[in-house]
């Protein structure tokens, strides 16, 4: 792979790159994580702005898959702008392409070999010396410490891992024709090199590792109601970690809908059955509808455990989940747009013992 | 003292051109079965959202048979290989959170089967009376 050494920070290298594109008027903006009083997604067209980026900070204030698909549902973005994500809320900018709420045209992608992101209650002022934390996995979101998909597909450039050490070097690989395009006549000192792969499989049976243990000690398949009950018990159905889940792609959520309100007719019926109704209801009933409509397309970011209200880990149950729909076909959610999601498509052959009975 | 028999409530999804029209023939034939089907005829076995299958069975119903015509006969050529996706999707979240799958059954059944209609309900309300009521109906707090 050709790739570009830099002697500086990955965040100032790419600050860099990216005022050198504003120059030759390569690109016209840059969407990425900035900075300022706090961390938040920024939209930015303005090079005396570009101080305001981060990056590459171990945040996550907002999937940010999701926010471009806010950006770009109705019509892609006119001129050409380069976009820095994680691997994960790429993958899930590619399913929510899929499912027409974003629109990739005239983005590059800029993405890194994911050390995981802080839990947002972490995150107060400036968390440069936490970034360090992030080697030592303290305060990393559960969902991160078995993340599998810490290297990006689908970029353009990418960056090894950034975990505070690399504070004055930095690699920029070029994955794609549309890099290398974008690289020309700026930077002519391009060297061949690949990922460490060493690291990364290290990374990876780590990772691995903390996931069975994980996935042990949850044992959803041991829930039934009473297990459901246990652990989203608490659940004030307040859906927040349905709004903050980039794959929640409904406009109007049906949980959210008079479809779905404990109306008298509801109550009725329920006090009949059963002497006693609790409320809030329907929170069993929101997180396997929720598993139903997005675990094929879940990218396993933890947003939904990270803003739950009472530490619920949905995300964990979720993820877990979601590996056993996708396996089930096959599927990794943002790999490939032509990919149908499965749910969308179907095969003449297939479960031909199921409709035997 | 004698226990009432327990006689299952199963929720049926029948696909208008196959499965309920198989089941219409059952009846016309006086084909003898339990009576334990809630009948709920769908345009196709593809309009059951999985939602409608996961709300019978949180409140009470003690099992959802959703049939619908055999591969290949759909009247709108592939919806019912959609339920079958659906179908496996559904039974793969049930089967990760220990829930029970076998009070959830998909069958084909066609507008000239009205035995083997006899045959499907027959059987699974024997199933469901084995396993006994659905113990959800017992919780209060879902
Ligand atoms: S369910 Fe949770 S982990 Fe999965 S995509 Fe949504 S927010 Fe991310
Ligand atoms: S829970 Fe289901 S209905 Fe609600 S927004 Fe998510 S996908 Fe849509
Ligand atoms: S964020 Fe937490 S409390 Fe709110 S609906 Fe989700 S699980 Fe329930």
């Amino acid at each position: 792979m050709k790739a570009l050494k830099i002697s500086k920070s990955p965040d100032d290298a790419i600050k860099d790159l990216l005022s050198s594109l504003f120059e030759k008027q390569k690109i016209k903006g840059v969407f990425s994580l900035c900075y300022d009083q706090d961390y938040f997604y920024g939209f930015v067209t303005d090079k005396n702005l570009l101080n305001k980026l981060t990056p590459t900070a171990p945040v996550m204030p907002a999937n940010g898959g999701k926010m471009l698909s806010r950006l770009t549902m109705l019509e892609p973005i006119q001129t050409p702008i380069v976009v820095v994500l994680r691997p994960c809320e790429l993958r899930a900018l590619y399913e929510l392409v899929k499912l027409e709420q974003a629109n990739i045209e005239n983005l590059i992608f800029i993405s890194f070999i994911c050390p995981g992101v802080l839990s947002l209650k972490e995150i107060k002022g400036n968390i440069e010396e936490k970034v360090a934390n992030v080697n030592q996995k303290q305060g990393l979101r559960e969902c991160c410490r078995f993340c599998e998909n810490f290297v990006p597909e689908n970029a353009d450039l990418i960056l090894p891992i950034i975990d505070g050490e690399n504070n004055n070097k930095t690699t920029i690989f070029i994955k794609t024709e549309r890099g290398e395009e974008l690289l020309q006549g700026i930077e002519n000192n391009l060297v061949e090199e690949d990922f460490d792969s060493a690291t990364l499989s290290s990374i990876r049976e780590e990772r691995t590792r903390y996931k069975e243990k994980t996935w042990q000690n949850i044992k959803t398949e041991n829930f039934g109601i009473p297990g459901l009950i246990d652990i989203f018990g608490r659940c004030i159905n307040c859906h927040a970690c349905g709004r903050a889940c980039p794959i929640c792609y409904c406009n109007l959520c049906y949980f959210d809908s008079a479809s779905n309100d404990t109306g008298p007719r509801v109550y009725e019926e329920e006090l009949e059955r059963r002497g006693a109704l609790r409320l809030p209801s329907g929170t069993i009933f929101y997180h396997i509808g929720r598993m139903i409509h997005i675990s094929l397309s879940c990218v396993g970011c933890g947003m939904c455990s990270d803003v739950c209200p009472i530490s619920i880990p949905v995300g964990t149950v979720f993820t877990k989940i979601a590996e056993a729909t996708q396996g089930l076909f096959n599927y990794v959610p943002g790999r490939d747009l032509e990919e149908k999601i499965p749910i969308s498509t179907f095969k003449i052959k297939e479960f031909d013992e199921l409709g035997e009975a | 003292m004698e226990e009432k028999e327990f006689l299952p409530r199963i929720i049926g999804f029948l696909c208008k051109w196959c499965s309920y029209a198989g089941a219409d023939l059952a009846g016309v034939s006086r084909l003898k079965m339990p009576a334990t089907l809630i009948p709920i005829r769908v345009m196709c076995s593809s309009r059951v959202d999985p939602l409608f299958i996961l709300a019978a069975l949180l409140r009470g119903a003690d099992a959802v048979l959703v049939a619908g015509c055999h591969p290949g006969d759909c009247h709108y050529q592939t919806g019912n290989y959609y339920t079958r996706r659906r179908i496996a999707l559904l039974e793969k979240i049930f089967d990760q959170l220990g829930i029970e799958t076998d009070r959830l059954r998909l069958a084909w059944i066609s507008a000239s089967e009205g035995s083997r209609f006899r045959d499907v309900i027959t059987k699974f309300t024997q199933q469901i009376k084995e396993k006994g009521p659905n113990p959800i109906k017992k919780e209060i707090f879902l």
